[in-house]
């Protein structure tokens, strides 16, 4: 299976990305310049996370705007398989990938520590490795997290199960204080309706070796492998 | 030449935390009868135009388009003549 991370003036999560697939997945990978205008042959890509463009006007907001992302939105729509992390979910959802935005956190500090995750579904290509309501430790490293959208569209998103990660306490409970950036409904990460992106805030890149300190982030990377070795979408 | 002069807030139905700590640090100053402070921003954009009317139009599709996140925020538009 082949990943491709894109990598925009700014990003810094990109090497740890790399680094997953390429030596605890064991898949070829390669980097994604943003000025390129070919998306070669990617099975799936990686949005990193980072300060892509500096965060300038909003973060994400530019990044949609580099030459490769016209592609990267040709392939998402085709159902090809994209995976956005911390800046990646920013720009996902202003690319209009997914719904939503991501605003500053109500503490108004870049927060940077774990969280425990409830996983709310096991049947997208992403989380196929968890089990049902699993929970899980995975850090967060953000200043603007704190996910927001229209009532409808919460409705929406709710009715079609579409949240897939929620903030929770260490025992599964979805609580305000479980919350650490004032997400609505704890929303953590959220997929789109045909099932193949993915947004999340958390750094599953981050914990997916022991001698980080958890591997609990390494079955997202499994699971799309397994998925795509069972034949998933392309 | 025309310049317009782009305000962007957060929608009223957003949460503003600057916002907020920005009306606490007020009223902890001594301005008691501070109740809502809300930051937004302030985009200038000169541009040549053939007449008011299509700058705004211009400006207008700048802001759907990348200056302002329809999602979160609500923008005000005004363009005046300029001499270059």
């Amino acid at each position: 299976m082949r990943f491709g991370v894109v990598v925009f003036p700014g990003s810094n999560c990109d090497a740890d990305c790399y680094h997953v697939v390429d030596k605890v997945l064991n898949q070829p990978v390669q980097y994604l310049w943003h000025g390129d205008e070919e998306l070669k042959n990617i099975d799936c890509v990686i949005l990193p996370g980072g300060f892509s463009y500096g965060d300038y006007l909003r973060t994400g907001a530019i990044a949609r705007f580099s030459p490769i992302m016209d592609k990267v939105i040709e392939f998402g729509k085709k159902g090809g398989l994209i995976l956005g992390i911390c800046n990646g979910f920013q720009i996902l959802t202003e690319m209009g990938l997914l719904p939503g935005a991501l605003i500053r956190n109500p503490s108004l500090r870049f927060q940077c520590h774990n969280t425990y995750l409830r996983v709310e579904r096991t049947d997208t290509a992403f989380t196929g490795m968890y089990s049902p309501k699993q929970v899980v430790q995975v850090p967060i490293a953000h200043g603007e997290g704190s996910y927001v959208t229209d009532r409808d569209t919460l409705e929406r998103l709710e009715k079609d199960g579409l949240v897939v990660f929620r903030y929770c306490s260490a025992g599964g409970e979805i609580t305000p204080e479980a919350n650490p950036n004032g997400s609505l409904n704890n929303i953590a990460g959220i997929i789109n309706e045909k099932g193949n992106i993915l947004g999340m805030m958390p750094h599953p890149e981050r914990c997916s070796e022991e001698v980080l300190g958890g591997i609990d982030g390494l079955n997202i990377f499994k699971s799309l492998l397994k998925w795509w070795e069972e034949g998933g979408v392309r | 030449m025309y310049k317009a002069v782009i305000t962007i807030n957060f929608k009223k139905s957003i949460l503003d935390p600057q916002g907020n700590a920005v009306q606490k640090a007020l009223v902890s100053l001594g301005y008691q009868n501070v109740e809502e402070v809300r930051v937004g921003k302030h985009i200038e954009v000169k541009l040549e135009g053939d007449s008011i009317g299509k700058a705004r139009e211009q400006v207008d599709e700048m802001c759907a388009r990348l200056l302002a996140n329809p999602v979160i925020e609500e923008y005000y538009i005004d363009v005046v003549e300029v001499k270059r």
